[in-house]
């Protein structure tokens, strides 16, 4: 078991840089998770910690060591691909033993580890199997499996899961992280799913063009946001974003959304934001979570107003609600039952206490 | 009244869907009929092979129905399987064959991995050429290459022409390209996971090759080999123009070149032998016929 | 100073490893790998095949006895004969009827596979490709025997319908007729396989939409199977064009060439000439006369091939 570090790693393909110099420390035994949307570097990011990509430039660390110009096999990581690529002619357990086997272990030894890898993923029973017999979800075992008889430094998961139906997918997060939680491997997974990403990791990494967007804890990215990209891809449904401006009125600060709707900021708000400057264009961060119903006792800080809802989804436990403020979308989430009607007016509370306040030319949340 | 209208109703359906089906029987009807003329077409020459074989020279010199054997004889196979000439030329294909498969397979698997996987300065151009290779025929080459080999035999004395082993060196020159064609194909059809896996597990290139790729595309492999196989064992021009002292020759150049010889009424040897000869790729294509087609068809729908 | 001496120590480190990957990759490099795996099969195409066909460029270029260079000589005494215009002649008619009439049948028989229950048609399959499987040199004896002159099983059958007898290898008409006939028996079964290949290949839901679309068969043929198929045919029926037209063996076993060369095509007149005549200038130079038609046939198929290759 190792760390891993990047250092300004870079890589260009011909003319176009995929990965624009990243800086990243895992810790040993951590589980990082690189999510981000497709194209924004995280898969080529991997696979040059795999070595399967060379890098461009900077240095990759694995346990203190350059390993830039080592091949994968000696850099000592197992990958788990996302269609699981096993071998369609072994049996599971000589796709698991493989590595092993080219590596000329004692066959007790083999045999040792192959059994203690299946009765932790629980395949023991399919250990004979041909991998055309298995379902998805067993493949994936498989995959796993075959990573962690190796026993590496470090674990490489490439989208494991986007292969899988949604049900089986959430079964399977559960059980990777299960895993982990045993054998403790320092372990880089990657992927599109901020779902799987919050619920996996110690750390999340926000990828964006090849560029790292912010590296926290899940609740790190979710509370405190650092930019409108990480904002808006962490969380579902998504952040809203609504144009707005500070103003000064009876010496306090308001925030106007439109020309009828304006709250007072919070104190600590508006301490916060009473530097910046009243003409800057400026957007409000707001999650639908805090954007509810209007109830008689509002705590301070929550500020109400009308509109009239377009569209609402009922979920079960909450209802969502589509308007429009300014023509700008704006989602919202209330009780089922307080009423909410397709087309109907309605008033809703918005907690300034949990808004964020960002540039919007430069996407920097203040 | 209701009811009666309810009874015309139904069975005048019932025509009419009859009708549609009693189109399909009849066009099925028409498919067979039609097969079986082909199916004529395409065996009289391979049973008429048989049946001669099985006539005696009086029978065939009595002229009778040529079509029916009345005195069924295997004399004509008794005689050839006994024949140190025949058994000769049966010998020198199955050696040529089997080497010119085990070259053709050492030259065009590992070949067709570089050039599926491994992308390098002028591996497209070298896909393609190798194509092109296959559609040099073997009748724009036999002039040169005999000149060729008559030159070498010159300088360096060492006796190429009218020697069986020639072939070695020239049957490749007909199975390789194609062999290599459809392996890039078949190879190329692996998921690039797969062999990152593997490089992953700790395999070398050789190891990767050997114990993943080789597995995986084993239905392309026999495919290919299938190919090689009959391909070398028809080939009639290269032994042709290359051996001509009897105990050099191949089955086919033997066959046309010594049992054709003035008296007419060896047909049941020559059909005999010709079967004999045919029998090989025959007994193949029998057993191992979804690779045999999957071979053909893999030039125009694997490339 | 001790963060400073580490990261000195892991400088240094990181140098070394650079220095000795560097040698490793030399020798390990992919392209390194890939040019000796390719090895033999360059060796292979460049001495036996390109160099060969260049050589034959050269050979054409001297006079009978190969010691004096007469340019092109050859190919105009060959312009001023007779035969050699035969043989063009022939070899086009040969090659274009022959992969006509392959492509025909096949186009049919294919249909007609296709046609009939799914678990009869392997056995259908199998039987109609044997003409392929048998190596022509074999069946062609066949087709020998089946045209002997006295005792021709076909000339038999004819009689009874009052036909004949005809003299199936000895006439020019008949002879061209035969060698065209037994080109076709063993080149329509590939057509066949290719072209049913081809057929599995189209959606069912095409041929449902069409009828829907009220097509009837013939309209299905030519508005979904043809455009579907157009690829594999102009790739089989192009490939047949330089097989046929390069052929040798039905033509040598059948009538080597005659009656009176005028079956003779490009392969087996060029044996005649250069093998049987010795002079190897000249059949160099007659084999040669291949090379265009060749040209443009395998410009045709790259084409297609590598239009495919972009598509997938």
């Amino acid at each position: 078991m190792a760390d891993v570090a990047l250092r300004k790693v870079v890589k260009r393909y011909d003319d176009v840089e995929a990965v624009r110099g990243i800086d990243l420390d895992i810790a040993d035994h951590e589980f990082i998770v690189l999510v981000g949307p497709s194209g924004c570097g995280k898969s080529t990011t991997l696979r040059m910690i795999a070595g399967l990509e060379d890098i461009s430039d900077g240095d990759i660390m694995i346990g203190g060591d350059i390993v830039n110009d080592v091949p994968p096999k000696d850099r000592d990581i197992a990958m788990v691909f996302q269609n699981y690529a096993l071998y369609p002619h072994m049996t599971v357990a000589e796709n698991m033993s493989f590595g092993l086997r080219l590596k000329h272990y004692p066959k007790a030894e083999i045999k040792a580890r192959v059994t203690e890898a299946a009765r932790l993923l629980d395949i023991t029973d399919l250990i004979d199997r041909k991998p055309k017999q298995l379902s998805g979800g067993q493949r994936q075992r498989v995959a796993m499996g075959r990573a962690i008889v190796r026993n590496p430094k470090v674990f490489l998961f490439d989208e494991p899961l986007s292969n899988l139906d949604a049900k089986l997918r959430v079964q399977m997060r559960i059980e990777i992280k299960k895993v982990h939680q045993k054998v403790r491997t320092t372990t880089v997974y990657v992927t599109h799913d901020q779902v799987e990403a919050m619920t996996l990791a110690d750390r999340v990494v926000v990828m964006n063009k090849g560029r790292i967007e912010q590296i926290g804890t899940p609740n790190e990215l979710y509370h405190k946001p650092a930019t409108r990209f990480v904002a808006g891809f962490i969380g579902s449904p998504a952040m809203n974003f609504i144009p707005c401006r500070l103003e000064d009125v009876g010496g306090t600060l308001q925030l106007r959304l439109t020309d009828r709707i304006a709250f007072p900021l919070p104190p600590a708000r508006a301490a916060r934001y009473n530097a910046l400057p009243r003409t800057e264009k400026l957007l409000l961060g707001i999650r639908p979570e805090h954007l509810t119903e209007s109830h008689a006792h509002l705590a301070p800080g929550v500020e109400t107003f009308d509109t009239v809802l377009d569209v609402t989804e009922p979920m079960g436990m909450e209802t969502l609600v589509y308007f429009g403020l300014d023509g700008a979308p704006v989602c919202g989430r209330v009780d089922p039952n307080a009423g909410a009607k397709d087309g109907a007016p309605m008033r809703l509370a918005m907690d300034l206490n949990n808004m964020h306040l960002l540039n919007e030319e430069t996407g920097v949340v203040l | 009244m209701s009811t009666l209208a309810i009874d015309k109703a139904g069975p005048s359906r019932k025509v009419k869907y009859g009708s549609m089906s009693r189109d399909r029987a009849w066009a099925l009807r028409w498919s067979y009929f039609f097969l079986v003329l082909f199916a004529i077409f395409f065996l009289t020459p391979p049973i008429y092979m048989l049946v001669t074989s099985l006539k005696s020279s009086a029978e065939i010199s009595a002229a009778t129905n040529p079509w029916w054997v009345f005195h069924p004889t295997l004399s004509n196979y008794v005689e050839l399987l006994t024949s140190n000439q025949f058994l000769r030329f049966f010998w020198n294909s199955s050696i040529v064959s089997l080497a010119v498969v085990l070259v053709t397979m050492l030259i065009s698997v590992p070949a067709a991995f570089a050039l599926a996987r491994m992308k390098f300065w002028g591996s497209t151009t070298l896909a393609t050429g190798v194509f092109l290779t296959y559609l040099i025929p073997d009748s724009l080459l036999f002039i040169p290459l005999f000149k060729m080999l008559a030159l070498v035999q010159d300088y360096t004395g060492i006796t190429l022409l009218n020697r069986w082993y020639v072939l070695l060196f020239i049957y490749p020159t007909l199975t390789v390209p194609f062999c290599t064609w459809i392996m890039i194909g078949y190879f190329a059809s692996i998921p690039k996971e797969l062999d990152e896996a593997a490089l992953i597990d700790g395999a070398s290139w050789l190891q990767t090759l050997t114990r993943i790729f080789i597995p995986v595309a084993l239905p392309g492999l026999i495919a290919a080999t299938i190919f090689a196989f009959t391909v070398s064992w028809a080939q009639f021009l290269y032994p042709l123009v290359f051996t001509t002292s009897v105990d050099q020759l191949v089955l086919p150049v033997g066959i046309t070149t010594t049992l054709i010889k003035g008296d007419v009424f060896n047909w049941g040897q020559i059909m005999t032998g010709a079967l004999l000869g045919a029998a090989p790729p025959l007994i193949i294509y029998a057993f191992l016929m979804d690779y045999y087609i999957a071979g053909l068809t893999a030039g125009a729908t694997k490339g | 100073m001790a963060d400073v001496v580490v990261e000195q120590g892991q400088a240094v480190r990181a140098a070394r490893a650079r220095k000795q990957a560097s040698l490793r990759n030399v020798l390990g490099r992919k392209s390194t790998v890939a040019f000796f795996l390719t090895l033999p099969l360059i060796l292979l195409i460049a001495l036996l095949v390109l160099y060969p066909a260049v050589y034959s460029v050269h050979l054409a270029t001297l006079n009978k006895s190969m010691q004096k260079f007469v340019g092109f000589g050859n190919f105009l005494f060959l312009f001023k004969r007779d035969t050699f215009w035969m043989v063009v002649k022939q070899s086009c008619i040969f090659a274009v009827t022959a992969v006509f009439f392959k492509a025909l049948i096949g186009f049919i028989v294919a249909h007609f596979v296709h046609n009939i229950p799914a678990k009869g048609q392997r056995k259908w399959r199998g039987m109609l490709l044997v003409p392929w499987v048998i190596p022509p040199a074999m069946s062609t004896l066949a087709w020998l025997w089946l045209f002997d002159p006295s005792y021709s099983a076909f000339n038999y059958t004819l009689s009874f319908f009052g036909i004949g007898p005809i003299n199936w290898l000895g006439d020019n008409v008949w002879a061209r007729f035969s060698v065209i006939l037994v080109n076709i028996w063993y080149g329509a079964p590939f057509f066949m396989i290719m072209y049913l290949a081809a057929l599995k290949s189209v959606p069912d839901q095409l041929y449902e939409a069409a009828a829907i679309d009220g097509a009837n068969w013939w309209q299905k043929i030519w508005y979904v199977t043809l455009p579907m198929m157009r690829n594999i045919i102009a790739i089989t029926a192009l490939f047949s064009l330089i097989v046929t037209f390069a052929n040798f063996d039905i033509v040598r076993i059948l009538t080597s060439g005659g009656p009176l060369d005028q079956t003779h095509i490009f392969a087996t007149w060029a044996f005649k000439v250069g093998i049987e005549g010795s002079d190897i200038p000249l059949g160099a130079s007659v084999s040669l006369f291949m090379v265009p038609i060749l040209a443009i046939a395998a410009i045709f198929i790259l084409r297609d091939v590598s239009k495919r290759g972009n598509e997938a």
